[in-house]
């Protein structure tokens, strides 16, 4: 997991390949112009180390719950069709998405 | 792209003389629970396309998971029984990459934070004890089924689309990893299988999954390095998917070995990469190719607050484990008569459970150890099953062997009785009508064939006339011919003597 606190400086080939993972396909131009946005960003966040010592634990959840279980019972959830009607494909009561490269089944 | 199959592969046995198999295994258990993990979706295996989905398996904007009671006491208990340490505070990680079957974008999964963690399960091969270390347990979520249409060969290659059944999103996942295991060589293989195949056993017992492999509810990989014999350092190694039964686990293994040390020899690099295995030709051939599909980028679920199983309740839990495999197979061995011998075969073709329940049925231990170890261990080779995935129940072998007992059939017919439940013909009693298998020990019948048969062979006939009883098995045998099998023995050897004395 990548720590802000000691991020300075996002490179902009960090960011062509985050844009890669994510399947955004950013231009040279909109890398020249993001990776020093994000670069800033980045430091906005970091500024939060310099008051969290080390004794205050890393957040990852606002409210302080622990716990919270459901019993396994089953509920009704969706038709087909309802499941189905926001696709921009259907077939075979299937979401049809184009085809995957460069994997084998 | 890896182009690695220009070589050889090098036999099992040779590599062993120059390099040491490293293995580690990672075996993927579908829980049994009656909802997914996150949401309160049927699990039922076998439904129609997308008839089990809800908001939040099919992550509409603004679907919150909430975790399933059930699943977490399951991979506890999974845990604890894997003599594992169970982790006092843990959370949930999203696991986040690019592909159709999470429409989330990510799996809810387990990072850094396991539920059971540091355990370790004993294997027995060949009566030597190999003690396999775990790694970790993590609980995660099960990924939709993609169906690839437009190829001419099923494969992604040249599909057009995609389609997606998300059924299966969701149900959730035990996945159990051990640490990198190092045996003598010419076991490993060997041990390898024992562990999966042990491993069902306690899953089983347990009663958190079905763990059936032919339905995908038990998954394992092999990941796999060769060293240098006498060195320590690890070497690269290969993850092998898609191995779906105890013997392709062995196969797999075998496989890799020799491909491994074919690039070595070569004095080229193992690339690390998932492979897939291939049943039909006993190989596995490049899965993904980026490396860039490894970088998940892990961070903690937001949606899902942490995990904190209290002493108590994992005390309660621990109450629950079945009895340990290692004092249930002494206790079974001492009431069923076995010699370690004996018990060692049924052990190793995966067939306590079922010669247990067989008794349990009320056949004889000996009848049942004879059955599942004779007739049905070569029935499920020929099929490349499991026994238990052969479709033949406990209660119908104890059925066949109460035929056996009350002398309605012989235990050559029992053979065809297992013949016609192999072939889904119904009941051992419907089979027995059906194929007309009843054993004849009327004298009618049975003094008909015994008089031709006295008459077709004069010769035996006046040996046993002058005392030599022992020559009747020649006339049994005619009659059991005539009689296609279905003779009484023991009364036509009756008749045979009455006759001919």
């Amino acid at each position: 997991m990548s720590d802000p606190g000691t991020s300075a400086g996002i490179t902009r080939a960090d960011v062509a390949h985050l844009a890669g993972l994510s399947r955004i396909d950013l231009t040279d131009e909109e890398l020249d112009r993001l990776a020093p946005q994000l670069a800033v960003i980045l430091d906005s966040v970091a500024t939060v180390s310099q008051v969290a010592s080390q004794d205050i634990p890393p957040t990852s959840h606002a409210v302080p719950l622990q716990n919270v279980f459901r019993e396994d019972v089953v509920r009704p959830g969706l038709t087909p069709e309802e499941a189905l009607s926001g696709a921009p494909l259907v077939d075979q009561q299937r979401f049809a998405v184009p085809r995957i490269l460069g994997e084998e089944a | 792209m890896s182009v690695t199959t220009d070589l050889e592969p090098v036999g099992f046995d040779e590599a062993l003389t120059r390099y040491e198999p490293v293995f580690g295994l990672e075996v993927h258990v579908e829980l049994g629970t009656a909802t997914k993990m996150f949401c309160a979706c049927d699990t039922t295996f076998g439904a129609e396309p997308n008839t089990q989905v809800c908001p939040v398996c099919l992550a509409l904007p603004g679907a919150l998971p909430v975790v399933n009671a059930t699943a977490v006491e399951s991979a506890i208990r999974i845990g604890l029984a894997l003599n594992c340490s169970i982790a006092s505070w843990c959370r949930f990680a999203r696991k986040n990459y690019f592909y159709p079957d999470m429409p989330k974008n990510f799996q809810t999964s387990q990072y850094d934070e396991p539920i059971a963690f540091d355990g370790w399960m004993d294997v027995e091969v060949d009566g030597e004890t190999f003690r396999v270390e775990i790694e970790r347990a993590h609980m995660e979520e099960d990924t939709g089924k993609s169906l690839h249409v437009g190829g001419s060969t099923g494969r992604i290659h040249g599909a057009s689309h995609s389609l997606l059944d998300y059924n299966r999103a969701g149900i959730p996942l035990v996945e159990i990893v051990t640490r990198p295991v190092v045996v003598p060589g010419d076991k490993a293989p060997a041990v390898a299988r024992a562990y999966v195949q042990q491993l069902r056993e306690l899953i089983l017992a347990l009663g958190v999954s079905d763990a059936r492999m032919d339905q995908g509810s038990l998954r394992c990989d092999v990941n796999l390095s060769l060293r240098p014999a006498g060195t320590e350092t690890l070497g690269t190694r290969s993850e092998t998917k898609n191995v779906n039964s105890f013997r392709s686990v062995e196969r797999a293994f075998r496989f890799e070995v020799g491909r491994h040390a074919s690039l070595l020899d070569a004095g080229r690099s193992v690339v690390q990469e998932t492979r897939h295995f291939h049943e039909d030709s006993g190989s596995t051939s490049s899965g993904r190719e980026k490396s860039d599909a490894e970088d998940y980028r892990y961070f903690p679920e937001p949606d899902l607050v942490p995990v904190v199983p209290d002493a108590a309740w994992i005390e309660e839990l621990r109450g629950t484990l079945p009895e340990q495999p290692s004092a249930r197979r002494s206790r079974l061995q001492a009431d069923w008569g076995l010699s370690d011998l004996d018990m060692r075969d049924v052990v190793g073709a995966g067939a306590l459970d079922l010669v247990a329940a067989t008794v349990e049925q009320g056949s004889s231990p000996a009848a049942a150890r004879k059955w599942w170890l004779g007739e049905l261990a070569r029935a499920a080779r020929e099929r490349d099953v499991a026994l238990d995935e052969l479709g033949v129940s406990p209660t119908q072998v104890a059925e066949v062997q109460g035929l056996v007992d009350a002398g309605r059939v012989n235990d050559k017919l029992a053979r065809q009785v297992f013949d016609g439940l192999l072939a889904g013909e119904g009941s051992p009693e419907e089979i027995v009508a059906a194929r007309g298998l009843e054993v004849v020990s009327d004298d009618g019948a049975l003094g008909e064939a015994v008089d031709r048969a006295i008459e077709a062979n004069p010769d035996v006939a006046e040996k046993i006339r002058g005392g030599k009883q022992a020559a009747a098995g020649a006339l049994i045998g005619a009659v059991m011919k005539e009689m296609r099998g279905q003779a009484d023995a023991g009364r036509v050897r009756e008749l045979i003597i009455e006759r001919l004395s």
